[in-house]
């Protein structure tokens, strides 16, 4: 029972990760780039729906969809202001800059609403789902199916809708793209949206499991998801929802089996080993030889 | 029309398009002869924005399209078809045909133009679920082509589409770049291979280390002894 309650335990913590680890995947696909600030905007994220159902008594879903708005234009905001200028410039110049918006945003939040923890309301009834001598708490439940829901109307999207084409043209060559007529400063500007307003997504749910907000909230689940985006192959959208899933439940059965204070080294042990032996990842795309 | 004013071209410091015009009439093949590093696919590149040039004007049909975003170019007519054919690998042959028509406002006659584009080429019509990665060459050039004409053009730009194309395939190409002019599209073509395009084409110019050094009628250029020594092999 107890390996069960785990298994569920780790796919809720890696509902989360793989939520986040789109938004990393999705902008590398397409921009080529890895947007180290995107943990931040998670963090930016779970302060709009705090003040929102704290300060101004919203109800949660108002909350969400006004911090998924916020999240939304902050994405756009830091591409064409940060990394839009830097479209040609080395990938070095670009990951730098992204590691100065990321301190921007966690310096601008300390500055703005101070470096204190608060303390996020408990915003999902503390049921839980008896199963036999299981129980599943609801959170766990939204969790997982939030995530399977995010997974499901991303891969309808990309894969069914003309703006999906038009993004999967983009990540394969951008200048064939733009011959086929393809706004490519467009498609880019897009793919930061959703990246940004899954990690609004995120943030709520990170908030209901661990119910503090604080500056720097971002920059765990930040760089666990983007470990779980390469472990599934970063740009590949079915591999960072695994490398996702498979990443929280290593870190809870870790915790679990193992030892607490370790397990985040050994869920970096196992990056390093599955890089090793996979240096694309998961579900990486082979590089393919130029013909 | 399309037409090509005093073009200049730079690669950072390095000049290469030195200042180029030319003309391309309604209806007209025209082609861009020239050896490797001429400047080819430069000037086709900067025809279609992807490159912008130092200065110079590139008309068509009175248009300045240096002066509009890239993406928009397809959308008043001109299509290319780029160097190395650069299908979307990932995509299905049917996919990367639809993205042919992505910019077209008129959607709803999309089944009966891929079914035109099939009849052009049957082989893309067997391979259409196929990931287009895994055609062969020659395939992936038609698929190019095919993609090209999805957008409708009234004007083809055709970037060595015979390269690396065994003998039979290269003269199954040229005659459907004859096909495709004979349908009403104005096409420029570029080609190595200087003798099949010469022999379509209704004018041409030579490119020689960016700057074109000699026109004429297709036939006159085929009879150019400088012609016939530098690109013709003697
Ligand atoms: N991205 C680039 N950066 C710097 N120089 C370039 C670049 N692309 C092309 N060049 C240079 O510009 C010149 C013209 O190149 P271009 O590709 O237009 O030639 P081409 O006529 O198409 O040749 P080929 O027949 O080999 O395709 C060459 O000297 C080339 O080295
Ligand atoms: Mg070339």
């Amino acid at each position: 029972m107890d390996f069960l309650s785990y298994l569920i335990n780790g796919l809720s913590l890696g509902s989360v990760y793989a939520i986040i680890a789109l938004g990393y995947t999705m902008v590398y696909g397409i921009a080529k780039m890895l947007n180290f600030a995107h943990g931040d905007v998670i963090m930016v994220g779970a302060y709009v729906v705090f003040f929102a159902i704290s300060s101004f008594h919203m109800p949660l879903a108002v909350g969400l969809l006004l911090s998924i708005a916020v999240c939304t234009v902050l994405g756009i905001t830091i591409e064409r202001l940060a990394y839009k200028p830097l479209r040609q410039a080395s990938s070095l110049s670009v990951l730098i800059t992204a590691i100065g918006v990321s301190y921007f945003l966690q310096n601008a939040a300390q500055l703005f609403w101070s470096s204190s923890t608060k303390v996020f309301p408990s915003v999902l009834s503390n049921g839980a789902l008896q199963l036999g001598g299981l129980s599943i708490s609801y959170l766990t439940l939204v969790t997982i199916g939030t995530c399977i829901l995010v997974m499901a109307c991303l891969m309808l999207f990309i894969n069914h809708t003309s703006t999906g084409r038009a993004m999967r043209a983009c990540s394969e060559d951008k200048g064939a793209a733009t011959l086929m007529g393809i706004n490519v400063n467009l498609i880019i500007s897009i793919t930061f949206a959703i990246g940004s307003g899954l990690a609004a997504i995120a943030s709520v749910l990170l908030c209901a499991a661990y119910p503090s907000v604080y500056p720097t909230l971002g920059a765990m689940p930040g760089i666990k998801a983007f470990t779980a985006a390469v472990f599934g192959g970063i740009g590949s959208i079915p591999g960072a929802f695994l490398g996702g899933l498979l990443l929280g439940i290593i870190e809870i059965f870790a915790k679990a089996y193992i030892s607490t204070q370790l397990s985040d080294a050994i869920v970096f042990a196992v990056l390093i080993i599955v890089l090793l032996i996979r240096p694309t990842g998961l579900l990486g795309r082979r590089i393919r030889e130029k013909v | 029309m399309l037409e090509i004013k005093d073009l200049r071209i730079s690669y950072g410091m390095i000049e290469a398009i030195k200042g180029i015009s030319f003309v391309v009439n309604d209806g007209e093949i025209i082609t861009l002869i020239g050896a490797n590093g001429a400047g080819k696919t430069t000037t086709m590149h900067a025809i279609s924005g992807l490159l912008k040039p130092v200065s110079g004007s590139i008309l068509l049909n009175g248009t300045e399209l240096t002066r509009i975003p890239p993406h928009r170019i397809v959308s008043l007519g001109l299509a290319q078809v780029p160097e190395g054919r650069r299908v979307f690998a990932e995509q299905t042959v049917e996919e990367n045909l639809v993205l042919g028509a992505y910019a077209r406002k008129d959607k709803e006659h999309l089944n009966e133009d891929l079914d035109s584009v099939f009849s052009l080429f049957p082989r893309l019509m067997e391979r259409r679920k196929q990931p287009s990665g895994t055609l062969s060459g020659g395939e992936q050039q038609m698929l190019a082509m095919g993609r090209a004409l999805m957008a409708k053009p009234s004007i083809l730009l055709l970037d060595e589409p015979s390269m690396g194309l065994s003998p039979l395939l290269v003269s199954e190409i040229f005659h459907i770049i004859e096909e495709i002019n004979k349908k009403g599209t104005t096409v420029l073509l570029v080609e190595q291979n200087a003798k099949r395009a010469l022999a379509i084409a209704d004018r041409a110019y030579v490119l020689e280390t960016g700057r074109i050094t000699l026109s004429g009628t297709g036939e006159e250029l085929a009879q150019d002894e400088r012609v016939k020594s530098a690109y013709l092999g003697g």
